[in-house]
């Protein structure tokens, strides 16, 4: 066991931490007042190649595993930036997967590169108001006609849907009582967002202004045969080789947003003279913040492990969800501490900690909620009986 | 012309550094290091001229462990050709390593070498000027502007009444101040490309340089705390505890 970073990781790590300098607290204070997507931050990650990090080569890519990207997030989120910066290109990463695994030559040399240099944005359209969780109860459908497909429902909480011109579309292509299996008869589309069909509708969120999540309305979309992935009717199993990969990057961006806490709460603590001492010197202060920085150095332990799985072809599922699951957890205790570490000054926006707290819980809840995340292990891991 | 960057590897500038118990020197376990900071100012200008065509090659250079190799690498990935390890153990002072590249600049012969003013690490602020007075090269110390024409190169330097400029004939000595220019952050592209960038490997005594210290290190002390001030009322008893309690005026 090696648990050190090569050279190459800490370049990485080095030199998104510098392209992150750039936009400081203030910076994402003010996208989260104003809201507006962050643009010009999307725009420097894309110039510098690192929205192809895990792309092949051969698209311009560079061909790198789930570690990178991991490492690449969690810098991105400790940078300050937290969910506000990560999730402006989090499903850029390892959304498009499935063009990668299943597409043929053609569309990877049709739909990447765009992708890599930041001229398309994809959003991601799985979750449904009807279906919640179970994904195969979706209701959305695409039906064919002479031309290719034409799409109909509704999608919701699809990020970036208002500035998407890209949507990776999970609908049902076989009603579900011509199916052997729920799972079966869903289709994934990777097709253009043409707003002439889709009526995007911004929800009015707890955190993360910058980026938005959207109410996704589909009326008559025409999709060509040529933007189908892989086999009709087999949607739903391809959406599953891509779980693993994007709950280890949101382990690690709440990882780093968890450390961010950490840092503003323990230079506050150690500043802040109440009683003639510094608050950090009170063990009440202190041990929750000490715990905090355990409780991340363990979670990111697990992220790494399942990533490094992922990267060598081993089986991940077990090692990711519970990834996932530690590091939301501690995320959510560093920010909360955080906040409570600042006193009243915790409730204050110039001090950032409360944005990280109501960001933090988006990595409690999705892609998958906690709940769901124990099911599967409980199920899977130890093997106690389905409970839902 | 090629332009050589001596780079070092130092503690990273935002590790808090502690001095070890027996104060022998600082504790660098578990530290993160990284490249010098004016260094990395000199690779940058090295990028500089080679992208504006006033050069063609540019090696990156350190004297230092196996571990410096990383430090080459992080310049190879911002735009340096090529590497050179002079690999030794002991920490060099900054007389070895003027002589170590003064060796190697006899073998590369570089038009232009660019070294950061100083070291983070112990702030000597001695190697390029050393460099320069073995090799017989003219210098531009401090440099906070290089404009190169027709064979000669225009250093404006940073002094303390204001700005010089000096111009040298080449091959010249340059070392970095902080106003010289921002240096670029490696792109992903770039950090893959360094991998398959060559970097040499040599020793001291290859080049035929005694490395042993010179110096001998007796103590080192972390500087003592800062006393808290006091606040004064007016001017008047300001220049009269200036006056009678600190006896500065
Ligand atoms: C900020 C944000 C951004 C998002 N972005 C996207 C996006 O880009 N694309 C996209 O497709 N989706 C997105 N989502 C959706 C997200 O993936 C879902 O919200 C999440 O999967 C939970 O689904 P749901 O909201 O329908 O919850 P429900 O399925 O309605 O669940 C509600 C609650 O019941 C619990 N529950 C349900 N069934 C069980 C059971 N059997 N056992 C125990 N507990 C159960 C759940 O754990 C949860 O606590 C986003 C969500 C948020 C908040």
């Amino acid at each position: 066991m090696d648990f050190s970073l090569t050279a190459e990781q800490q370049s990485i790590r080095d030199s998104i931490t510098k392209l992150c300098a750039k936009y400081d607290a203030d910076y994402w204070l003010r996208r989260d007042d104003e809201g507006g997507f962050p643009d010009d931050f999307v725009a420097d990650l894309a110039a510098g190649g690192w929205l192809g990090i895990a792309m092949p080569p051969e698209y311009g890519g560079s061909g790198l595993g789930v570690t990178e990207a991991a490492l690449m997030m969690q810098a991105i989120a400790q940078s300050g930036a937290g969910f506000s910066g990560a999730s402006a290109v989090h499903i850029n990463l390892f959304g498009p997967n499935p063009i990668v695994v299943h597409g043929t030559e053609e569309q990877k040399r049709r739909l990447l590169p765009p992708l890599i240099q930041g001229k398309d944005r994809t959003c991601f359209g799985v979750t449904e108001p009807n279906a919640g969780l179970n994904t195969a109860a979706i209701e959305t459908r695409a039906e064919r006609d002479n031309k290719g497909w034409v799409a109909h429902g509704r999608k919701l909480w699809t990020s970036t849907a208002q500035s998407a011109n890209k949507i990776l579309l999970l609908a049902r292509t076989t009603p579900r009582d011509k199916c052997r299996k729920s799972t079966d008869g869903l289709s994934l589309f990777y097709t253009d967002l043409d707003r002439r069909y889709v009526e995007v509708r911004e929800i009015h969120k707890m955190g993360r202004k910058a980026v938005d999540s959207n109410a996704v309305f589909i009326d008559g979309l025409p999709i060509p045969d040529e933007d189908l992935l892989g086999e009709e009717g087999r949607g739903f199993y391809y959406l599953l080789d891509g779980l693993n990969p994007e709950r280890v990057l949101v382990a690690a961006e709440a990882v780093g947003l968890g450390r961010a806490a950490l840092q503003r709460a323990t230079a506050y603590a150690k500043e802040r003279v109440v009683f003639g001492r510094p608050i950090g010197q009170n063990q009440a202060i202190q041990h929750p913040l000490a715990q905090s920085w355990a409780e991340l150095e363990a979670a990111n332990l697990m992220v790494f492990k399942a990533a490094a799985l992922y990267d060598s072809g081993q089986p991940c599922g077990a090692e990711a969800n519970a990834a996932k699951y530690l590091a939301a957890e501690a995320g959510y205790h560093a920010c909360e501490r955080a906040v409570l570490t600042h006193g009243g000054m915790g409730y204050a926006k110039e001090f950032h900690v409360e944005r990280y707290f109501r960001e933090i819980l988006v990595a409690r809840i999705a892609p998958v909620s906690r709940e769901m995340i124990l099911n599967y292990l409980g199920e899977r891991v130890l093997g106690l009986p389905k409970s839902y | 012309m090629k332009i050589m960057v001596p780079i070092k590897r130092v503690v990273d500038y935002n590790v808090k550094i502690r001095v070890k118990a027996d104060g022998t020197g600082v504790d660098l376990n578990n530290v993160k290091m990284s490249m010098n900071p004016f260094d990395e100012i000199a690779v940058e200008e090295a990028i500089r001229l080679k992208e504006a065509g006033s050069a063609t090659e540019i090696v990156a250079v350190s004297i230092g462990p196996q571990q410096a190799q990383e430090t080459i690498r992080t310049a190879l990935a911002m735009g340096a050709d090529r590497g050179i390890l002079i690999k030794t153990d002991t920490d060099a002072e900054p007389l070895t390593v003027a002589k170590l590249l003064k060796a190697l600049c006899a073998e590369e012969k570089p038009g232009l070498v660019i070294l950061g003013k100083q070291a983070i690490d112990n702030d000597c602020n001695q190697t390029g000027q050393m460099l320069a007075a073995l090799l017989q090269w003219p210098q531009g110390t401090f440099a906070s502007k290089l404009a190169l024409s027709s064979g000669k190169l225009a250093v404006t330097r940073e002094v303390d009444g204001g700005l010089q400029t000096v111009e040298l004939n080449l091959p010249a000595i340059v070392t970095t101040d902080l106003r010289l220019n921002e240096p670029r952050y490696a792109s992903l592209p770039n950090i893959m490309k360094a991998k398959k960038k060559p970097i040499d490997e040599k020793t001291p005594e290859a080049l035929g340089i005694d490395t042993a210290p010179r110096l001998k290190t007796l103590k080192v002390v972390e500087p003592p705390k800062r006393q808290s001030g006091v606040k004064v009322k007016t001017v008047g008893e300001l220049v009269d505890k200036l006056r009678n309690e600190v006896g500065i005026i």
